[in-house]
């Protein structure tokens, strides 16, 4: 079987001659298939840059990438992606806009609508199929975000942020519900996140990058076992992890208090 | 339903008092109906050339349709082309500018030598006013999308005509109407500017017929028509816009 995801020594620098900024330095990255891994690291470590490369928006400097064992470097249209706002349609309705993104991944209209129709409820969200964007809050926008990608079938879910725009509240019970939806389903996925708890809770991995030029300065397998309760904070062995997380961060002034905060 | 009566209340109501303002000043200062008919004449006038009337209402009303709808096609066809092809917008754009630098009352004898008498040079005019407005507004749509939402559909694979279609082409349709309207409004001057220099029907050919005979009141009744005409377009254009953004949460005063 092959790793849903390799990136194998990238790197990538923007800019010309004395303002040359090298964002990547040497990434190694690897989700295995049915994985969960987190990145974490300082606000501008390039986790934004490192996810338009495998999504292929931009081409690595050096480097290569692979999806499900195919080398894909600067290919679009291997992953299935969930931004940090829900970046709907507001012209489409909910289904409407679960069928856009199927449908871009190849899935036929008919077939995407069935699922949307199957999955909508499941989700909490029946009785809003035909509704438009607008009229749901922030934590249904981003749960229809995540069904968009994980119904796309894609080898790899990218997931940039995914509640870093939500309030405190909010945040606590989308991780709870994202981790009862993934450990149903086991997809492959990368998720770039600034806060410890989110990556202890959901992840089988978490790497650790360093402000740019990133490269991943520590890896942590997450020992805890699935599936995993809502109440894993209260286990001392997760406030030690995150205790040696933290240290981790500060020793190498990746992250503060503020970068956790804000995004 | 309630909503509309409020929003059309207050202009009708004005209109009204406007009207009557009019019509008091022809009673009062005795006024001759060949210098200022009031409204309750030019009523009375154009009910008893009423059938007449209705043909020449009838063709403008046609021409200008016809016009505005290939007027509207041209504008989106341009701006879509400006839009996709790399440079052209860049290049074009600022000669579009000057094409509607040459007045229309000029541009229809040039039309008329080059084209002939029939339908095609008036059609070609209505179609020149038409398509400026249009493309410009649709123009700014297409470039106004939101960069989450384009970042968002290429991630996942989306190329440059996929992210036309559904992203940057529905979000320039409520730009793409503001245009419409003022194109609605310029067709049907189009038209009456294309009459009035050369055609035998037509409120335009009305109303320089009507002139040429000093007969003022329908003159006036003649561009009561054009007015009315120009409400009902608008009115319909509007009613269209409402279904096509029927996904914005309505705002205030629209």
């Amino acid at each position: 079987m092959h790793p849903a995801l390799e990136v194998r020594g990238v790197t990538k620098s923007f800019g010309s001659g004395k303002k040359t900024l090298q964002v990547l330095g040497g990434m190694e990255v690897t989700v295995r298939e049915g994985e969960f891994v987190s990145l974490i690291g300082p606000s501008g470590s390039g986790k934004t840059t490192l996810f338009q490369l495998i999504g292929g928006l931009e081409k690595p400097d050096s480097g290569e990438i692979r999806i499900g064992g195919r080398a894909v470097t600067g290919e679009r249209g291997h992953i299935a992606y969930m931004p940090q706002q829900a970046a709907l349609m507001p012209w489409r309705t909910i289904t409407d806009n679960i069928v856009l993104a199927l449908s871009i991944a190849g899935v036929p209209a008919e077939e995407a609508r069935r699922q949307s129709m199957e999955w909508l409820p499941r989700i909490g969200l029946a009785g809003y199929e035909s509704s438009y964007p607008h009229t749901l809050s922030g934590g249904m926008q981003q749960r229809v975000s995540f069904l968009r990608a994980l119904l796309a079938p894609r080898d790899l879910m990218c997931l940039d942020e995914p509640f870093g725009a939500l309030d405190a509240l909010t945040r606590l019970q989308m991780q709870q519900w994202l981790l009862s939806i993934w450990e149903a389903n086991r997809r492959s996925v990368l998720m770039v996140t600034h806060s410890i708890e989110e990556a202890l809770l959901l992840s089988d991995r978490i790497l650790v990058i360093s402000a740019s030029p990133a490269t991943v300065i520590r890896e942590v397998e997450v020992p805890f076992a699935r599936p995993r309760s809502s109440d894993l904070w209260t286990d001392p062995q997760f406030n030690r992890w995150k205790q040696e997380l933290y240290e981790l961060l500060s020793s190498n002034s990746v992250l503060s208090v503020e970068d956790e905060r804000s995004s | 339903m309630g909503d509309k009566l409020r929003f059309a209340g207050p202009p009708l109501a004005v209109l009204f008092l406007l009207l009557l303002i009019w019509q008091g000043a022809v009673w009062l200062f005795e006024l001759e109906s060949w210098k200022l008919p009031g409204p309750v004449e030019i009523v009375r006038e154009a009910w008893t050339i009423g059938p007449r009337l209705m043909e020449h209402t009838w063709a403008t009303a046609q021409l200008a349709i016809i016009g505005f709808a290939a007027g509207a096609a041209t504008g989106m066809l341009v701006a879509a082309l400006l839009h996709l092809i790399p440079g052209a917008r860049a290049a074009l754009y600022p000669l579009l500018v000057l094409s509607q630098n040459i007045p229309t009352i000029v541009l229809y004898p040039l039309l008329m030598i080059w084209l002939g008498l029939g339908l095609l040079p008036k059609l070609v005019l209505i179609i020149l006013v038409c398509f400026f407005p249009i493309a410009v507004a649709m123009l700014s749509g297409l470039s106004q999308r939101d960069p989450r939402l384009a970042d968002y559909l290429a991630m996942i694979g989306a190329g440059k005509w996929r992210i036309f279609r559904d992203l940057e082409l529905p979000g320039a349709v409520p730009y793409l109407f503001s245009g419409l309207k003022i194109a609605a409004a310029y067709s049907i001057t189009g038209v009456i500017v294309a009459e009035w220099l050369g055609a035998s029907r037509g409120i335009g050919y009305f109303i320089k017929l009507s002139y040429s005979g000093f007969l003022v009141t329908r003159v006036f009744a003649g561009v009561a028509i054009i007015v009315l005409l120009s409400l009902i377009v608008f009115g319909i254009i509007v009613a269209i816009e409402r279904w096509f953004t029927r996904w914005q949460p309505r705002k205030e005063g629209k």
